[in-house]
């Protein structure tokens, strides 16, 4: 299942409706660091409130985009872990780490249209 | 060969039938001597400064109740009775501060007068003392067990109470702003209840839309690298949560045991007291707080001025 990227402005919506298998995350990646390449874009949203679970590879996938973006100068934000998830990725050690997190999808906006960042 | 070298076995019919009589007889002593052996044995107990926490009165009344039923074990050989009491006493007594040593002390206190007296009353006659003494010792080291075990049991049922009520002791999430949470914890905080804890902020989180919380550890009395993994835990959940996390209320002693033992606590915000924890999650929040006038003064129900 490919996930549809929205431009919004200066900023991507990537919204994840239901569980990727590793092939698809990889194509995320790709599909993502290409189009804010192509858009010049300022920051990347990954909206991940609609998957119960987050496994090893989701989450390096996450980090990797990240990284990769930030590369490209844009910064990518991670919104709506569910509580359960956040536990899980704890307890398994997976701390996301280099990875901005919002609660939900406005919180992601509003981090970037803060004057200070 | 064995047999003849530890003697003839008497009957065992014949014994406990002669026994029963020795006890009998033992009984009416105890019953005779009643008042005399009862003083004594308060006397004793006070010598010892055993049962510190109650008074003179008090003790002499538990210790005729005791006396009682001791007397009545000794009589019926039925401790039935004695746990009913033993239990009743110690859930009396438990909440006085009343410790398991004292508890056995007074028992065996009570067994060496009551021994003593035996002691005196037959010292005329060695062997009579001795089959006095062997219908004796069993019975008392029988009420001496039953009285310390079911006090240990009303301990222990007391101790399990409390860790029960402990753990179910629900941990509020307070919002004292918008987006600002707060989140006392008061007691130990081991593993289980980490969990509890953690799952629930983050509900609360989720529910409250919160950014900032402020976690106050005053009340927790001991900080080991254990619990400190357990924050370090609940701060990364609450930042997936998009929350950042201020940690309040770390002692100076428990700041000096987490860098001895070599605990990194880099990635936790931490400030001093709860009220500095606030000030801050407000100005992350942009929040401004200032005094628009001159305090208030209002009169307390005491009658005296309570300015705020």
């Amino acid at each position: 299942m490919q996930v549809p990227i929205l431009k919004q402005g200066d900023f991507l919506i990537a919204s994840i409706q239901a569980a990727l298998t590793d092939a698809d995350l990889r194509q995320l990646q790709d599909d993502l660091v290409h189009r804010v390449s192509i858009y010049r874009s300022l920051g990347v949203i990954v909206d991940v409130t609609a998957l119960d679970v987050l496994d090893s590879f989701a989450c390096r996938t996450l980090s990797g985009i990240a990284q990769m973006t930030r590369l490209r100068g844009a910064k990518t934000v991670v919104v709506g872990i569910q509580p359960d998830v956040a536990f899980t990725l704890v307890q398994m050690g997976l701390r996301l780490e280099g990875v901005a997190t919002t609660l939900d999808l406005e919180e992601g906006l509003a981090l970037f249209n803060r004057p200070t960042n | 060969m064995a047999k003849t070298e530890r003697g003839t076995p008497t009957p065992p019919q014949v014994n406990s039938e002669s026994t029963a009589i020795l006890l009998r007889e033992l009984v009416a002593h105890l019953r005779q001597g009643r008042t005399q052996l009862r003083e004594e044995w308060a006397r004793r107990i006070t010598e010892a400064q055993l049962l510190t926490a109650m008074s003179r009165e008090e003790i002499f009344a538990e210790a005729t109740a005791v006396y009682e039923n001791y007397v009545e074990v000794l009589e019926s050989g039925s401790v039935e009775a004695l746990e009913n009491y033993a239990r009743n006493l110690s859930e009396r007594i438990i909440p006085r501060g009343v410790e398991t040593h004292e508890v056995v002390g007074i028992v065996l206190l009570l067994r060496d007068v009551l021994a003593r007296s035996l002691f005196q009353k037959y010292q005329g006659d060695f062997a009579l003392l001795n089959r006095v003494l062997d219908a004796y010792e069993p019975a008392a080291n029988r009420i001496a067990n039953t009285v310390a075990v079911g006090f240990v049991q009303e301990r222990e049922r007391v101790i399990r109470q409390q860790q029960e009520a402990i753990r179910e002791l629900s941990t509020p999430v307070l919002q004292v702003r918008e987006r600002l949470l707060i989140l006392p914890i008061i007691g130990v905080l081991d593993a289980q209840r980490a969990r509890q804890l953690t799952e629930q902020l983050l509900r609360a989180i989720r529910a409250n839309r919160a950014r900032v919380v402020v976690i106050d550890i005053t009340g927790v009395p001991s900080v080991d690298s254990k619990v400190a993994n357990h924050l370090l835990q609940t701060v990364d959940a609450c930042r997936l949560m998009g929350a950042s996390v201020i940690v309040t209320g770390l002692s100076s002693e428990i700041a000096l045991t987490l860098v001895t033992i070599g605990v990194d606590l880099a990635k936790i915000n931490a400030v001093g007291d709860l009220q500095g924890g606030l000030e801050e999650a407000e100005r992350v929040l942009g929040y401004k707080v200032a005094r628009e006038s001159a305090p208030v003064t209002l009169v307390g129900s005491g009658g005296s001025p309570v300015s705020l």
